[in-house]
């Protein structure tokens, strides 16, 4: 099968990611959307390793999961936190840091 | 020792009283700092003498180079001709100066032991004084240029921390400024006249200017001119010559001592002593020598007027000091050099015993010293009158007192130069008169007349201590905590130190024109003749002969007592005169007490003109330029621009990512489009 389906369907859940970064207010779902992102890249990372037939492309995938855990851990523990303060659970309430 | 080691010792001295003093203080204790003060003085001009004693041991030669010694320490600064070493040079004068400041100065610090007794602040005043000589001594040593400005400089700030030393008195910080800001003035002066010089001779040595003078200069030039000029500014500053002269007055808010200091021996005799020492550059310049000469002239008369009128007991005494360095500032600018430092001398033993006497008038008067309330002194201070008598016949030129030999010999080189000095020596004899009559005019209002209560008091064996401290000049109550002159006061009669002191001045006065009389000895003028070998005007053929000379003393000596006898008709004999000839002559009256409205003068045309310039520059420049335009501008520039970026901050997360995202794309289109 040629790398270019690979990199279509890689394309398209970074782009539903990206979207629902940009469109959606509540901040569980902006991280799950990052997270959507991080794995497309990882699945073109994946697929050209696979291509060339090296491993260093595998081994970066699994450093990007690594990351990816712990900003989810932050992420996750940074939502808990505001919902515990009684502050609403929105990116466009959040706005203080606004010049 | 060579007579240069003498110098360094002469300088070590006092140094080391003003740094032990100043930082062991607390050790030493109050009593202890006067009497260490006075043994270090009196230990420099043992040294002084040490090296009058080692450079008479060498023979002078036919130059005199073989009695000028240089030696230097370190050097400040070296590269092509120049040579900035602190260098001292021992030669005739300068071992001549060291002996008269050390010498006078040892006495001062004598009688200042008790005149000081119940001051609060001793230990400083000690420190102070001891400093003040050292500056002088650093000032008349000097070998160069460089080392004559610092001691020039130094000698400025100490006047200033004695002026001011009650600093509590509003008065006494005021006069302090004065002084300082009129000596910065001549500073500077000193320091342009320095620099025109070295431009041409390319050295700062004094000897090596004087040796290259003539190659680089002709007579009269219009750069060397100038520089001389430059060089009598500061001379004009320091020795309170016009128009620089009104701190001197207002310098008596210092304590007494200090007057006598400053008028006998450590400052206002710099100015004499820079135009002997620089006399070949005079020489040089004859236009220069001749403006210092006129300058010295209407000092002279201008000085001696207003002391007629004036009613402040030391204040008389200091415009007396203007009057007299007026001769020796026109007697050292005409050429009559060894006659001005005699006059110097003398004058240095009669106007510090005149200070002294003065100061156990003021002990008596509990630190009054308005002479409207001061009379009949004469029967309570035998000795205190004796001094003032010794001391105002020796100003008055009456013989035998020293002054009277020495003022005749500058009118009398005056008067035998001819010409336009003639008229200067006529108008010194004018002056003459003017002492005697101001001189004894203090003298009898003080001492004859009917005894004031302090004199009545006195006279029972009572010295009067005021209840509540005033300052004498403008009546208010004083502050007695610190810088306050203490409530107890101190009489010749009843201290020894200050007897003793007052007594050994009183002798000087009286013989110390003996050195120098016309046709029987030359002692000073042999003594210091190598210095002047190279010198035309001071070779004993422009002096006057014998004959000519005791002519002169004899009409100085007749003018003096006309001045006297005038005094006595006017103030003792006939008391309705004063009064009536205020009223006859009142304009004349108002100008001089008014002291020639030499203060507004200055006011009017310096003070006042900058003050507005600095308004000028306060308002347009500072306000408006800098604070408005500069400093406005930028901040007003930076403000604009933090507004229009604090827009982009908007807390929004998600425009945030739309951004990141936008300049990724853009970014990305970038590279795209440059890969293809």
């Amino acid at each position: 099968m040629a790398i270019g389906w690979y990199l279509t369907v890689s394309v398209l859940i970074f782009c539903i990611g990206l979207t629902g970064v940009l469109v959606r207010r509540n901040p569980l779902v902006i991280l799950l959307c990052l997270e959507l992102m991080l794995n497309a890249a990882n699945l073109a990372l994946v697929a050209f390793a696979r291509m060339h037939g090296g491993e260093a492309g595998q081994i970066f995938a699994l450093i990007v999961m690594v990351v990816a855990a712990c900003e989810v851990t932050v992420g996750l523990g940074l939502i808990v936190a505001i919902s515990r303060r009684g502050l609403a659970v929105d990116v466009d309430e959040l706005r203080e840091l606004g010049g | 020792m060579s007579p240069t080691t003498w110098g360094w010792l002469v300088l070590l001295f006092p140094l080391l009283g003003t740094v032990v003093i100043g930082l062991g203080f607390k050790k030493l204790g109050e009593g202890l700092a006067g009497w260490v003060g006075t043994a270090m003085i009196a230990l420099s001009f043992v040294c002084s003498v040490g090296a009058l004693i080692s450079l008479l041991g060498r023979h002078a030669g036919t130059s005199g180079a073989g009695r000028e010694l240089t030696s230097s320490l370190w050097t400040y600064a070296a590269g092509g001709s120049l040579d900035a070493k602190l260098q001292i040079l021992v030669d005739p004068i300068s071992v001549f100066m060291i002996l008269v400041v050390s010498g006078v100065s040892t006495l001062i610090h004598l009688y200042s032991i008790s005149y000081m007794k119940s001051d609060a602040g001793k230990s400083r005043y000690f420190a102070y004084l001891n400093f003040f000589v050292l500056s002088m001594l650093i000032l008349v040593l000097a070998g160069n240029f460089v080392l004559l400005t610092i001691g020039w400089g130094l000698v400025g700030a100490a006047s200033y921390l004695l002026i001011s030393f009650w600093y509590r008195r509003n008065t006494a910080t005021k006069a302090g400024i004065k002084a300082f800001v009129i000596n910065v003035v001549g500073d500077v002066g000193l320091v342009l006249g320095t620099f025109l010089l070295l431009r041409h001779t390319g050295t700062v040595s004094f000897l090596q200017t004087f040796r290259v003078l003539p190659h680089v200069f002709h007579k009269d030039s219009t750069d060397l001119v100038a520089a001389c000029l430059l060089l009598l500014v500061g001379a004009f500053a320091k020795s309170a010559q016009v128009p620089l002269h009104t701190w001197l007055p207002d310098a008596m808010e210092g304590p007494t001592p200090v007057s006598s200091l400053i008028h006998a021996a450590t400052m206002v005799t710099a100015g004499v002593y820079l135009i002997v020492r620089m006399h070949p550059l005079f020489e040089l310049a004859p236009t220069a020598a001749a403006v210092g000469a006129i300058v010295g002239c209407v000092t002279l008369l201008v000085a001696g007027s207003i002391a007629l009128v004036v009613t402040d007991l030391k204040r008389v005494i200091a415009y007396s000091t203007m009057s007299q360095i007026g001769y020796m500032i026109m007697g050292a600018s005409a050429g009559a050099y060894s006659a001005a430092l005699f006059h110097l001398m003398t004058h240095a033993f009669f106007k510090a015993l005149l200070f002294m006497a003065a100061g156990s008038i003021i002990g008596a008067m509990a630190g009054n010293q308005n002479l409207d309330k001061i009379s009949g002194f004469r029967k309570a201070m035998p000795f205190t009158f004796i001094c003032f008598i010794v001391g105002g016949l020796a100003l008055s030129g009456i013989p035998p007192f020293s002054g009277w030999l020495s003022k005749d010999q500058i009118i009398g080189y005056l008067l035998q130069r001819g010409g336009g000095w003639a008229i200067l020596g006529v108008l010194g004899y004018v002056g003459a008169l003017l002492t005697g009559l101001y001189t004894f005019r203090l003298i009898f209002r003080m001492f004859w007349g009917k005894p004031c209560a302090e004199a009545a008091e006195l006279e029972q064996g009572h010295l009067a201590h005021a209840h509540t401290p005033t300052n004498p000049m403008t009546g208010e109550e004083e502050d007695t905590e610190v810088g306050f002159p203490g409530p107890e006061h101190a009489i010749a009669e009843r201290e020894l130190p200050m007897k003793v002191a007052m007594g050994m001045l009183a002798a000087l006065a009286t013989v110390g024109g003996v050195l120098q009389i016309p046709g029987v000895d030359h002692v000073i003028q042999n003594f210091l003749s190598s210095s002047f070998v190279g010198s035309k005007l001071a070779s004993l053929s422009a002096e006057p002969s014998t004959g000519t000379a005791w002519l002169g003393l004899v009409i100085g000596a007749v003018i003096g007592l006309v001045g006297i006898t005038a005094a006595f008709v006017i103030w003792v004999r006939k008391p309705g005169v004063a009064p009536a000839l205020q009223a006859r002559f009142g304009g004349v009256h108002q100008f001089l007490v008014n002291k020639w409205y030499f203060d507004e003068l200055i006011d009017l045309v310096i003070v006042r003109p900058v003050l507005a310039l600095g308004r000028i520059g306060d308002v347009v420049l500072d306000r408006g330029l800098v604070s408005g335009g500069l400093t406005g501008g930028g901040t007003g520039v930076v403000e604009a621009g933090s507004a229009l970026v604090r827009r982009l901050q908007t807390g929004l997360l998600r425009s945030y990512a739309a951004m990141m995202v936008l300049g990724l794309a853009a970014i990305a289109l970038y590279f795209l489009v440059n890969a293809s």
